[in-house]
Formats: C-alpha cells, sequence, structure tokens
C-alpha cells in the first residue's frame, strides 16, 4: 500500500503513512525523558563494570577497580562476626557451666547463643517453646529425669540418652514386666497385676484409681517399682527413674497409659551432641535449657 | 487432495504404530503411559484424515478463523484451570494438611501443574490464537501452509496434556518453567517449528509493504523460544523407552542455562509475545494511531537485545563467577527503559481517547494490564540490583513479582483480547454483557492488589527474619518461625487468588452467553476481491 502521511489532528503529530487493518502509527519522537533515563541506566551499567568484576576475557574476567569478590567478602564477613563473638565462646568453652551462671556478661551471651542453637537443633523433639510432647520431655517444668541441675543438664546434652554410640551416655531401661519377646514371653506380672500396680501409681500423685485394685498393687510396688521408683515414688535422677508423684508424664496419664508402660515400657533416645556441636555451644545449650524454667540450684557433690 | 492425504494418514498410522510399540516396550509407568496418549492422539488425527476422504474441497477463500475460534476458546479453558490450581496450591500452603496422601495431588505436584497451565497452557494459547489472528490481518492474507495451523493447535495441546499428565505421574526434569521431559520436549520442538512455518509463511505471502510491529514482536518471540527450548532441553535419556533424562549440563553451567531459559521465557514468552498482542488489540480497541513509531522501533530492539544477557541475575550470590553476577545486574538496569518503551506506547495510545476508559471496560481491563506490566517491568530490574536481591533472593517477593506479572499483565492483556476477539469471531458487535466485564476488571484488579501486597509484606518480613541477629551475634529466628509469621499472608493470597479465579468465572459466563446461539462469522480478506476482479 502507498504511503500516505496524514497529520492526527488530536496530537498534531503526522502519521508514518501506513496502515494495518485500520491501524496507524504516529511519528511522534521518542519522549526525551524516556531516552535520557535509557542513557542514564546505560552509562550506569558500564560505571558499574569498571568497578566490579566484569568483562569476561580469555582466562577469566576483568577484576574491577574496586578487587570485589563475593566470595571474599563473604569470607570477611563471616570472619568478623566469629571475631566478634570469640571472646565470649572462648571463655565458655573452657568455663564450667556453673561458672557461666555467675558470670552476668557471659549468662548474658550462653542465654542468646543457646537459644539460637535451640532453634536449629532442639525444636524438631521438644518443640518451638520446649513444651515436648508425648515421649517428648518438656523442658519448661521443673521435672527433670536426669537432673535439672546445670552439670547434669550438660551431661545428658553432651552424651545423650541411651545413645549407643556415645560410650557415656545415659542408659537404663525400665524393665518390661508384660510379656517379654526377649524372654519367650515370660511375663513377671500377670495382667491383672499389672493392673493392681497401675492404679496404686495413679494413687501416688492423686490420681483416680480403683481403690481395691490400688490396695492390691501396693504390695506388688514395694517388690517390683520402688527400687528404681523410690517407696515414696520420687523417682531417682541418678538412673533416670521418673518421679510418680507429680502429675507428669512422658507418655500419658491415663491408667491405660501407665498400665502399657509398665507391660512393654517405651523408652526415648536423645542423640549425644559432642558428636555435632562443639563445646562451647552445648554449654550454651545446657545454660538456655537450665533457664528455660525448671533449672536445679547446683548442688555440690 | 488424495495422494496428499494418503502420506499423511500413513504417516499418523506409523506414528501410532511406533508409539504403540514404544508403549508397550517402557521401562516405567508413565512413559508407557504417554505412548499410549500419542498413540491416541495420533489415531484420531488419522481417522478425521480419513473421514474427509470424498467431502467437497473446504473453501479456503477468506481468513482461516476455525484454528482462531477454537483457540479462544481452550485460551479461557486453560486459564480457569491454571486459576484454580493456583488457588488449590495457595491454600496448600496456607494449609498444609489440605495435602492429600495422594502423591498425585500434594503441592509438589500441583505447582508446576499451576506454572505450565497458566504460562504455557493459557499464555500459550493466547499467544498463538491472537498471533493467527492478528498475523492474518495487518498483513491481509490467509493463514500460510493450509491446514498446518490446525496441526499447531491440536499438536499444542497434546503437548499440554502430556506434561500435565506428566507432573501429576511425577515426571519431571526438575527445570523451572521446562519440566516436560525428553519426548515432551521433543514433540513440542516439532509443534514449535511447524508454528514458525505458518507465522513466517504468512508473513512472506503479506499484501502489505511493511510488517506491523506487533507481528516483529511475535515473530522474536516464537524465534527466541525455540532456541531457549532446545538449548535448554539438551539431555540424555536414560533409555529411549524410559521418562528419565540428564541434562547436558552439570553444575552452575546447567544453572545457568537454565536461568538463560528461565528469565527470557519471561522476556519472549511473557513479554515480548504480550506485547505483539497489545501493539494490535490497544489500538484497534481504543481507535487511535499508535503513539510512536519511532519508539516501537527503539524499544523493540533494544529489548530483545538486552533481554536475552539477563537471566544470570537469578544466581546473584550463587557459585556462579562474579562477573557473570554483574553481566545479569547490568543488562537487567539497561532493560528497564526498553520494556517500558512498550508501555508508552500502550499508555500514550489513549490520548485523545481516555474517555473510553469510562465507557469501555475491555479497554480499561488492558489499560490496567500494561500499568501492571509498567509496575513489574520496574520491579524486576531493582529486584535484580545484588543488594536489593540479596534480601528478596528465595522470599515470596519474588513470587510477589512474578504474579503481578502474571495475572496482572498477561492475564489481563489476555483475557481483555478474548473479550475483544470473541465476539467479533462470532458475528458479534460485542461481548453479552459488558457489565459482568467490568466486575471482572474489578475483581481481578482487587485480587493481584490484595495477592500482591500480601506477598510483598510476607517476602520482604521473610527476607528480613533469616538475616536478624541479636545484639550477641546469633540469628533471631529459626526457619520453622519464618514460615509460621507468614501463615496470616498465605491465606490473604489465596484469598486474592479466589477473586481472580471468580473474575475469570464470570468471564466464562459471559463469553458463553457471546457466542450461544451465534453461527461463526466468514471474514473476507480485504482487497483479494477486488484483486480478483482486475
Amino acid at each position: 500500500m502507498a504511503t500516505k502521511i496524514e497529520r492526527d489532528e488530536i496530537s498534531g503529530t503526522d502519521t508514518t503513512g501506513h496502515e494495518w487493518d485500520g491501524i496507524k502509527e504516529l511519528n511522534t519522537p521518542l519522549p526525551k525523558w524516556w531516552l535520557y533515563t535509557f542513557y542514564a541506566c546505560v552509562i550506569w551499567a558500564l560505571g558499574y563494570t569498571v568497578f566490579y568484576p566484569a568483562w569476561p576475557m580469555i582466562s577469566g574476567a576483568t577484576p574491577g577497580v574496586l578487587g570485589y569478590s563475593s566470595r571474599a567478602e563473604l569470607v570477611k564477613t563471616v570472619d568478623v562476626a566469629k571475631a566478634a563473638q570469640k571472646e565470649n565462646l572462648d571463655k565458655i568453652a573452657a568455663a564450667s557451666v556453673e561458672d557461666i551462671l555467675k558470670d552476668e556478661k557471659l549468662l548474658a551471651f550462653a542465654r542468646a547463643g543457646g537459644a539460637a542453637a535451640f532453634k536449629v537443633n532442639c525444636v524438631q523433639c521438644h518443640g518451638a517453646g520446649a513444651a515436648g510432647s508425648v515421649g517428648y520431655p518438656n523442658l519448661n517444668d521443673d521435672d527433670w529425669l536426669w537432673g535439672g541441675q546445670p552439670e547434669q543438664i550438660h551431661t545428658t546434652l553432651k552424651n545423650g540418652i541411651r545413645y549407643v554410640q556415645n560410650a557415656d551416655t545415659r542408659v537404663m531401661d525400665m524393665p518390661v514386666f508384660g510379656p517379654d519377646p526377649a524372654n519367650g514371653n515370660a511375663a513377671v506380672l500377670k495382667p491383672e497385676e499389672i493392673a493392681s500396680v497401675a492404679n496404686f501409681v495413679m494413687t501416688l500423685s492423686g490420681g483416680e484409681a480403683d481403690a481395691a485394685k490400688a490396695a492390691a498393687g501396693k504390695e506388688l510396688y514395694a517388690t517390683n517399682c520402688a527400687s528404681c521408683h523410690g517407696d515414696t515414688g520420687l523417682g531417682n535422677k541418678d538412673m533416670g527413674a521418673p518421679n510418680l508423684t507429680d502429675k507428669i508424664w512422658l507418655y500419658g496419664g491415663k491408667i491405660e497409659n501407665v498400665e502399657a508402660q509398665i507391660s512393654k515400657p517405651r523408652v526415648g533416645v536423645m542423640p549425644a551432641w559432642s558428636a555435632r556441636l562443639d563445646e562451647a555451644t552445648i554449654k550454651q545449650l545446657a545454660v538456655y535449657v537450665h533457664a528455660l524454667g525448671g533449672g536445679e540450684a547446683p548442688v555440690a557433690q | 487432495m488424495g495422494a496428499g492425504s494418503l502420506v499423511q494418514m500413513g504417516l499418523w498410522a506409523l506414528l501410532a504404530l511406533l508409539a504403540i510399540t514404544m508403549g508397550a516396550k517402557a521401562e516405567d509407568l508413565p512413559f508407557a503411559v504417554h505412548m499410549y496418549i500419542f498413540a491416541a492422539a495420533a489415531l484420531l488425527a488419522l481417522v478425521f484424515k480419513a473421514r474427509s476422504f470424498g467431502k467437497p474441497a473446504p473453501d479456503t477463500s477468506g481468513y482461516l478463523d476455525g484454528v482462531v475460534r477454537y483457540g479462544a476458546i481452550i485460551t479461557v479453558f486453560w486459564g480457569v484451570v491454571g486459576f484454580l490450581v493456583g488457588v488449590v496450591v495457595a491454600l496448600q500452603l496456607a494449609f498444609p494438611g489440605w495435602n492429600p496422601d495422594l502423591e498425585w495431588f500434594n503441592f509438589g505436584r500441583l505447582r508446576p501443574l499451576h506454572t505450565s497451565a497458566v504460562v504455557f497452557a493459557f499464555g500459550g494459547n493466547a499467544l498463538i490464537t491472537t498471533s493467527f489472528y492478528v498475523v492474518q490481518r495487518t498483513n491481509r492474507t490467509r493463514l500460510a501452509l493450509g491446514n498446518l495451523s490446525w496441526f499447531v493447535f491440536w499438536g499444542y495441546q497434546l503437548f499440554i496434556v502430556l506434561a500435565a499428565t506428566g507432573y501429576l505421574l511425577g515426571v519431571t526434569e526438575g527445570r523451572e518453567y521446562a519440566e516436560p521431559e525428553w519426548y515432551v520436549d521433543l514433540w513440542l520442538t516439532i509443534v514449535w517449528v511447524a508454528y514458525f512455518l505458518v507465522f513466517f509463511g504468512t508473513l512472506l505471502q503479506r499484501k502489505e509493504s511493511h510488517i506491523y510491529v506487533a507481528n516483529w514482536f511475535y515473530l522474536s518471540f516464537i524465534v527466541t523460544i525455540a532456541m531457549l527450548h532446545i538449548v535448554n532441553n539438551l539431555s540424555i535419556p536414560v533409555s529411549i523407552f524410559g521418562s528419565k533424562s540428564y541434562s547436558a549440563f552439570s553444575g552452575v553451567q546447567d544453572a545457568l542455562t537454565q536461568w538463560w531459559y528461565g528469565h527470557n521465557a519471561v522476556g519472549f514468552f511473557l513479554t515480548a509475545g504480550f506485547l505483539g498482542m497489545m501493539y494490535y488489540f490497544v489500538p484497534k480497541r481504543v481507535e487511535r494511531p499508535v503513539y510512536s513509531y519511532r519508539l516501537s522501533i527503539v524499544h523493540f530492539w533494544s529489548l530483545i537485545f538486552l533481554y536475552i544477557w539477563a537471566g544470570p541475575h537469578h544466581l546473584h550470590y550463587t557459585a556462579l563467577p562474579d562477573w557473570a553476577q554483574t553481566l545479569g545486574m547490568v543488562f537487567s538496569i539497561m532493560l528497564w527503559m526498553p520494556s517500558w518503551g512498550g508501555m508508552i506506547n500502550g499508555l500514550m495510545t489513549l490520548s485523545g481517547a481516555w474517555d473510553k476508559l469510562r465507557t469501555d471496560p475491555v479497554l480499561r481491563m488492558m489499560v490496567i494490564s500494561v500499568a501492571f506490566y509498567g509496575m513489574s517491568t520496574f520491579e524486576g530490574p531493582m529486584m535484580s540490583i545484588k543488594a536489593v536481591n540479596s534480601l528478596s533472593h528465595y522470599t515470596d517477593w519474588t513470587i510477589g513479582h512474578v504474579h503481578s506479572g502474571a495475572l496482572g499483565w498477561v492475564g489481563m492483556i489476555s483475557m481483555g483480547c478474548m473479550y475483544h476477539l470473541i465476539p467479533r469471531l462470532w458475528g458479534q458487535k460485542e461481548v453479552y454483557s459488558l457489565r459482568l466485564v467490568s466486575w471482572h476488571v474489578w475483581l481481578s484488579t482487587l485480587g493481584i492488589v490484595v495477592y500482591a501486597s500480601a506477598m510483598w509484606v510476607s517476602g520482604i518480613m521473610q527476607g528480613l527474619m533469616w538475616r536478624e541477629y541479636d545484639d550477641q551475634g546469633f540469628l533471631v529466628y529459626s526457619f520453622a518461625e519464618t514460615v509460621a509469621a507468614m501463615h496470616p499472608y498465605y491465606v490473604i493470597r489465596a484469598f486474592g487468588g479466589l477473586l481472580f479465579l471468580v473474575g475469570a468465572l464470570i468471564m466464562v459466563y459471559n463469553l458463553y452467553r457471546t457466542i450461544g446461539g451465534q453461527r461463526p462469522v466468514k471474514v473476507a480478506v480485504p482487497g483479494a476481491a477486488l484483486a480478483a476482479a482486475e
């Protein structure tokens, strides 16, 4: 089609003289602000390539006058961050947990570091608020299976519980009182005996229980359970035997939960963190967990 | 016709046999399923061809609009599917319990289904459909190469079905926006070459001396996507009877190839192609000349030259060498104005006719889409700046950015074009109800604003939480805490997506009432009758 330039009356601009399916185009010049902004971007871009690594050459690229490298920058940032923490971390690694608790500055640092490490390593089992769940102890209360003194918590963290890869791990298993597959399904207690003991255990914390069964269970408790859980059911932290008088239950506080735990006990495993975390981090975790609410005061051994 | 048809039928039969054989020897279930889908498609093509025997040769005068009509309907269909799956995955993110125990429908498999449904099924069909419409009108000639355009249409739908079923069956290359495996890639290559031939052939037989700007954009989209698709999908199948393949590249080279592809899928598929749509439908709707021919030339060439280098900005602060990161960043900055050239030409074409925005909701939809285009093409270069990227990368901000482009620009320009196109294809002056269009416009705009703002807040919060240190130098938040903090924004985002979906459903009803009971119209090529008479 022949070129037929017209003047557009509204804008006062000429068209290019072409038409496609009724569409025409104006020959408006490039908007100045657009063009100059474009130029500015190009100049800025070229300038940037002078300062930073940019132009690829045969081997490598131009390094840029600032000598910037993202790896070097990262190393520098990490070094600065490490240096800022070094003094405190060194002190913590060398000190005992009890000493850390006495040093206000170290304590504040260790609590912050412990909180950060807890979020990465511990929340998966103990929960974001450290409240635990069935099978995973609540760390906010004052009920401790293996002791709530600073050094006890530290030992638990370091060596784990029933974590066989660690030679010093805390080990104690509740015996199986029901039919034991490892022992030809022989049972220490008959089902009705287990029911009796369970009812008696419920009475230790003032829970609901069948009085007759509980009375029958008293004798059985003294014979089978008291050696670990104590005559009055207060437990024994040296062997990880839980306190049965506090209404805090790891595997549930209903009568059937207690029966199941006597008949076929479940036991938990906690990893030995010495295999994964450094000493300073483990101590910070011990400080943090101790401070969660139920930490016990250190007792001289 | 006779011999040619027989050859064609023979080819379809061969293809069906080949697919059945490969299906029988398949080493995994998804491959077998896909081969039988191939075989079924080939047999359908064979039957369809056989039925045309003995019938009079179809009328090939006038524009070939049948394929455009099918394309318009399928565009709307895939759009609704894509939006619906989007709402589902948004809810799965907000409420993880909504991931069923069936692996086919969990988030990991539905997410690529959503992105591909929107980008390739909805966006791709919108592009193919409008390009077939526009290239005929602006060159005053029927689509070239007989019925090859029908092959492109059905072949592309087959590609979509293979891709979608593959995702649900767990078949993936693990490359974003390029998840389908090697045999589906091969099929798409064949379809895409056919698409190029139809489009380019039509350009060659044009009756206009100059090629209209919309066609430059469409052509750059078709050619560049072919190149990107082939290079990014270079891979070696573990077995030619199995669905798994491994990339020809490894490590950071592979990552860079992927993002060179990924970014230009945005640049040439979602930008250049849709600018082609804008350059035809906006002036057509406004009935005003395009604002600036010169700007269209300069922004076209600068856009396509600069876009192709910007991909490395997806890999800031990774193993990618610093110089390549610089390259990605500075080209992205330079890209800002070339991208805005399209926005200026789109918006300024309305000068002298701004009042039409009050009366024409279809135009309003197109203009809002151009505004979203301008916003996201500013946001993109900004996010490519390394200092900004160190906060925004890997956060929801990126998701918000993508969606203001995809819902705002791509979605609304496509649906605006469908509102213009569909009545005309069925001989109507206008859609059934402009009032409903207006509802659609405001619902989707509101939906996008809700969506994007929720993602800005959640993304920036997420980025800040990740990097927050206390005064002792320890990280303050665990990852799970940052996830929990985003929950309310995930709910708001799902609501925004729902508004967008509801708008699209209103469109479906409106278009259904527009088409219902109407007959397709045949449009003569203007000037053709004149030429014949001479």
